[in-house]
């Protein structure tokens, strides 16, 4: 649990992801970061889901954003990347960004500045959030990758999306293990979902289906210490 | 007011007889002469004290006509009460009669119709539970009947309703049924502020309460009445008596096994019972067991008797059709787990087996009850030990079915999640005043000692959730208006409660379904469902896994849109041993009349041969703990280091005491690797040499076993438990912070779990303190881990403890010995399996193959 590695140290120690024809690290935290590009991507953040429940009736705790956004500016100040893509769905509902706390917006604030950052719309954010600096775009292109929030029913190599949670689980001596992760086959990678209140849906769902080439899919499943690269094959449903 | 009498009952009945005729309407004695019985004596002592504006608590054994006595006083005043005049304004309800069990309530609706028509009293009496549709509720509201049949939940929603006060205004007695049941649970204490409320719309209300033998009735006695005046308690009325059932442990011929609960080595010999016997009661503890004993005894039932299997994941109808069944006497043998514990009587069973321990002796005494429903005649029942160490326990237990001695499980109080949904209630019924809710609420007997700064904490959650980030201002369920009522803010927030009422939280479970036979491949579905079975179970099981369920063996196909699909798989033993089903621990009392037993050679006698011979070995080989002390005994196996302890506390306080000490032992260096619990022992297995290091005072067994482990070591256990977690999931549901159910979408357990996971893990980084967390602290700590009975005992065996470093295990060692292997040790090993998946994709497809 050490947050302050080096960025060196922290893509020494990962094993590299190939996606296309760029290198990726997966990190445990469920960011993905591209060295070459020092960019790094992040999704589903559901910020403002509390209040958007509360909302409703449901008075869950309001700490959400803070944690969410705590972790955030951790993996940050670790890579200290140029290029930061949030993937969609990066505020629970179109008015969370005029919801957010003023010390919540000042504190993505300090993280934004200085860097290049993408707003890709999500299904929950169609439009740019209200009042935050960065670009909000429908989908992102740099170098072979496709930064986009819903992965394309065909096939697109390097292509990077978010939207669907992943996770999968194991069984191993008669116990089940679930963990989110990250899903890929070499060709498209599915991010996990970072949001401090974003539930999971497992990788062998039916909304994946056509998504992956199975012979190669690989769960990246977060673990509390590392990465813990699962062949598909050994995945089960539910 | 009824007229009062000053009657002294005694015991003889022709004194009892007299004053029937003084006590009982004409109707009343004339029913009962014409029956050719007289009035119990306790039915009129209950009677004379109720007619004198008293709450009674009668306590009396099974068949002993406790269902009558409790509705005696509501029908001698309905009989006296003068008709209806044309166009006076329709009566309320007179009496509420409230049972744990819907079954229970349509039960009484066809026993006191009975005398009720045939008394010819002009009374109507209805039910009221979940199953009742949604017109007849209507009409009830309009027309209520005199007496009302009901559940905890269904007063929560009477109560909840804007029309309450007027609805309750003619109410004169409450009846409540199996009371010693209801009072332990969180229903209970839901059930306890209901009552409050009651009280409050009518002063004068009366409670009676039913119950079987408890340890103690003052407890209850306290609940049942308003302790407005600290310690008030109601009137008691003990029936003691009926004839002693007769009890035998089976003196097996074959071997009784070292470990294990299947029992299946007295199978032959529990058949040959069963073909001596008219109809057979056969207990067991858990589903698995009621399961394995089933398909046993088809195995060896050469007659083809009807024998059936009732337990609570089997499908509705198919639990119907086994109880009628056994209504009509058409069945020789029931296999049955606590699903039938509660006092529902069902044809003539003669004899009551319990397989396995009977885990508390009142346990014991409520289904050894079952068996020939008259007072006055001895039940029959024959105990069989699953192990060695049950047959202590079954003989320990006999021992105290004699004495009479009883326990449950001591009152806790009252959990501020239920406080959270009454106050919500309250306000859904008519807008409230805090002092006076305040005043209210500790009339209830669990909520007495509640104090006023908790309270206000309670109703901040219901109105904003309680954050120490008040950000939830605008979106407040609750508020306060000018004159400083509390409402609710919109009708949503009373329709949401309506829907989520009730503290029973069911475990994420999925029906199980046949594959539709003569259909093939992936699309084929639509056969008949055979039950319900929790996720966690199903979630280790591979396509062409075979379990047992239902009385089948059946293979696993595969889980579609919650439902779990499978085949038959005759002729194929189980796989997949299933864990399943509720596990009681042992009773305080029952572990201490064990060490009692240990502790006295003369009791061995008593003992199974086998059994006895196995404790002079223990003696031989090391040695018998003191009644008092608590016995360590070290030793080396293989290449491990193994500390076994024997408190006898049952399985979750040595499942408590197993994660405290592997965390000092830690510490102490003694390299601890796992440990397993059972009911009776516990043990611990290291890389170092434990029996030197505490030969050696580093660190000392009074230093390890200090009671200061219920500090720091505990709270940084707590911190990152997942029976926490699960304990969560419940508060948060009952206090209504998550919703089990939404207007037209029914959550799954599956989404209540992984948000109530997150949003605890936010929480307690967040707001530690937050009332919600206390209230998960205080039921893990009372209830999963057993803390309470772990740090009595702890304080029992200061300077107590008897170390005895061994060269190799002891015969008292054996059993616990074979459970190492099969149980799963839970919770935080799954880095270590994810590791384990990891390695083997390394193995077979090499390092480079990673990208």
């Amino acid at each position: 649990m050490n947050f302050s590695l080096s960025r060196a140290t922290l893509i020494a120690e990962a094993d590299p992801v190939g996606i296309a024809c760029e290198r990726a690290v997966c990190d445990r935290r469920g960011v993905l970061y591209f060295p070459d590009l020092r960019l790094l991507a992040v999704s589903d953040l559901h910020l403002e889901k509390g209040s958007s429940f509360a909302r409703r009736g449901a008075l869950i705790p309001p700490y959400d954003t803070g944690a969410t956004l705590l972790r955030l500016q951790a993996v940050i100040a670790d890579y200290q990347p140029r290029i930061v893509v949030s993937l969609g769905d990066s505020f629970h509902d179109g008015g969370g960004a005029e919801r957010m706390h003023l010390s919540f917006r000042e504190r993505l604030e300090a993280m934004m500045a200085g860097r290049d950052w993408f707003w890709v719309a999500g299904n929950h954010d169609p439009d740019a959030p209200a009042d935050l600096p960065g670009e909000t775009v429908r989908e992102l292109a740099i170098g072979s990758l496709l930064f986009r929030h819903e992965p394309s029913k065909l096939r697109v190599e390097g292509e990077i999306a978010g939207h669907l949670h992943p996770c999968a689980r194991i069984v191993q001596r008669g116990r089940s293990v679930r963990r989110r992760c990250f899903a890929g086959d070499g060709g498209r990678m599915i991010m996990p979902a970072f949001g401090a209140y974003t539930g999971s849906l497992n990788v062998l769902d039916r909304a994946y289906a056509g998504l992956f080439r199975l012979e190669t899919l690989m769960a990246y499943m977060l673990g509390a210490e590392r990465i813990f690269a699962i062949s598909g094959s050994m995945l089960r449903p539910g | 007011m009824p007229p009062r009498y000053v009657l002294r009952v005694t015991e003889q009945p022709r004194l009892a007889e007299q004053n029937a005729a003084i006590l009982l309407p004409e109707p009343f004695v004339r029913w009962f002469g014409e029956k050719g019985w007289s009035p119990r004596v306790h039915q009129l002592e209950l009677l004379a004290k109720a007619q004198s504006g008293q709450s009674v608590l009668l306590i009396a054994p099974t068949g002993a006509g406790k269902t009558l006595a409790g509705f005696l006083p509501s029908l001698t005043e309905l009989a006296n009460r003068p008709k209806r005049k044309p166009g006076e304004a329709r009566r309320g309800i007179h009496t509420l009669y409230i049972s744990p069990l819907k079954a229970l309530a349509v039960d009484i609706e066809r026993n006191l119709g009975k005398p009720v028509e045939e008394i010819g009293l002009p009374v109507t009496i209805e039910t009221r539970t979940g199953d009742t549709p949604s017109h007849k509720r209507q009409r009830q509201k309009l027309a209520p009947p005199d007496i009302l049949l009901t559940t905890p939940e269904q007063l929560a929603l009477l109560i909840a309703s804007n029309d309450a006060k007027r609805f309750f205004e003619d109410l004169r007695y409450v009846v409540l049924d199996e009371l010693h049941s209801l009072v332990t649970s969180k229903r209970g204490h839901l059930l306890a502020l209901g009552l409050a409320r009651l009280r409050a719309f009518v002063p004068g209300l009366q409670t009676i309460g039913l119950s079987a033998t408890v340890a103690e009735p003052d407890e209850l006695r306290r609940w049942l009445v308003s302790q407005a005046s600290p310690g008030a308690m109601s009137e008691l009325i003990v029936v003691t008596g009926g004839a002693k059932p007769e009890i035998s442990i089976l003196d097996s011929e074959e071997r009784v096994p070292w470990a294990g609960h299947s029992a299946r080595y007295a199978t032959p010999e529990i058949y040959r019972e069963i073909k001596r016997h008219k109809t057979t009661l056969l207990f067991v503890n858990t589903r698995s067991q009621a399961e394995l004993l089933f398909q046993e005894l088809w195995r060896v039932n050469e007659d083809t008797l009807p024998i059936a299997l009732h337990h609570g994941s089997l499908d509705v109808a198919q639990r119907r059709r086994v109880e009628k069944a056994m209504g009509e006497n058409a069945l020789r043998a029931i296999v049955a787990t606590s699903t039938l514990d509660l006092g529902i009587d069902w044809g003539d069973v003669d004899l009551v087996v319990h397989v396995g321990a009977p885990k508390g002796a009142s346990r014991l005494a409520q289904r050894i009850g079952r068996a020939n429903h008259r007072m006055d005649e001895p039940s029959k029942a024959i105990l069989i030990p699953a192990n060695r160490f049950e047959v202590l326990e079954c003989r320990a237990a006999l021992d105290a079915n004699y004495l009479g001695a009883q326990d449950t499980p001591p009152l806790v109080n009252g959990g501020f999640d239920v406080l959270a949904q009454h106050v919500l209630g309250c306000a859904c019924g008519a807008p409230f005043h805090a002092d006076t809710l305040f005043d209210e609420v500790r009339t209830a007997a669990p909520y007495a000692s509640l104090d006023r700064p908790t309270f206000d904490r309670v109703i901040d959650f219901v109105a904003t959730g309680g954050y120490a980030l008040k950000n939830y201002e605008r979106y407040a369920r609750v508020r306060q208006t000018k004159e400083g009522l509390w409402r609710v803010s919109n009708p949503g927030v009373a329709q949401q409660y309506r829907l989520n009422v009730g503290t029973i939280i069911e475990v994420p479970a999925l029906n199980v379904r046949y594959v539709q036979t003569g259909s093939r491949g992936a699309a084929s579905r639509g056969g008949r469902v055979l039950g319900k079975i929790e996720e966690a179970f199903l979630e280790t099981l591979t396509h062409g896994d075979t379990f047992m369920f239902g009385g089948k063996i059946l293979r696993f196909e595969g889980i579609r849109e919650n439902e779990c699909f499978v085949s038959n798989a005759p002729g194929s033993d189980a796989k997949v041993p299933y864990y399943g089903g509720g596990k009681f621990p042992l009773s305080t009392y029952l572990a201490e009349q064990v060490r009692a037993m240990l502790d006295d050679p003369q009791r061995w006698k008593k003992l199974p041969e086998q059994v006895a011979d196995w404790l002079r070995f223990q003696a031989d080989k090391s040695v018998l703990p003191k009644r008092d002390d608590l016995l360590i005994e070290t030793f080396p196996r293989g290449n491990r280091y193994y500390l076994v302890a024997y408190p006898f506390e049952g399985r979750l306080a040595h499942q408590t005491l197993g994660m405290l000490l592997t965390r000092r032992l830690d510490r102490a260096g003694a390299k601890p690797v796992g440990f397993v619990a059972t009911d009776y022992a516990l043990a611990i297995w290291s890389l170092a040499d434990m029996g030197w290091m505490f030969k050696n005072r580093k660190p000392s067994l009074a230093t390890l076993f200090d009671q200061d482990m219920l500090g720091d070591d505990l709270e940084a256990w707590f911190a990152d438990s997942w029976l926490l977690k699960r304990t969560f999931r419940n508060c948060a549901l009952i206090s209504g912070l998550i919703e089990k159910r939404h207007p037209g979408k029914e959550k799954s357990g599956r989404q209540v779990t992984v948000s109530t996971d997150l949003i605890y893990d936010v929480l307690r980084s967040h707001e530690p303190d937050h009332i919600l967390l206390q209230a998960t602290r205080t039921d893990a700590a009372t209830g999963l881990l057993d803390v309470s009975r772990l740090a009595e005992m702890l304080s029992r065996i200061r300077g107590r403890i008897m170390h005895k470093n061994l060269e190799q295990i002891s015969p008292l060692a054996v059993p616990i010995m074979l459970e190492i292997g099969k149980m799963p040790v839970n919770g935080e090993a799954d880095e270590t399996l994810l590791m384990d998946a990891a390695t083997l994709v390394e193995e077979a497809m090499g390092p480079e193959m990673m990208d």
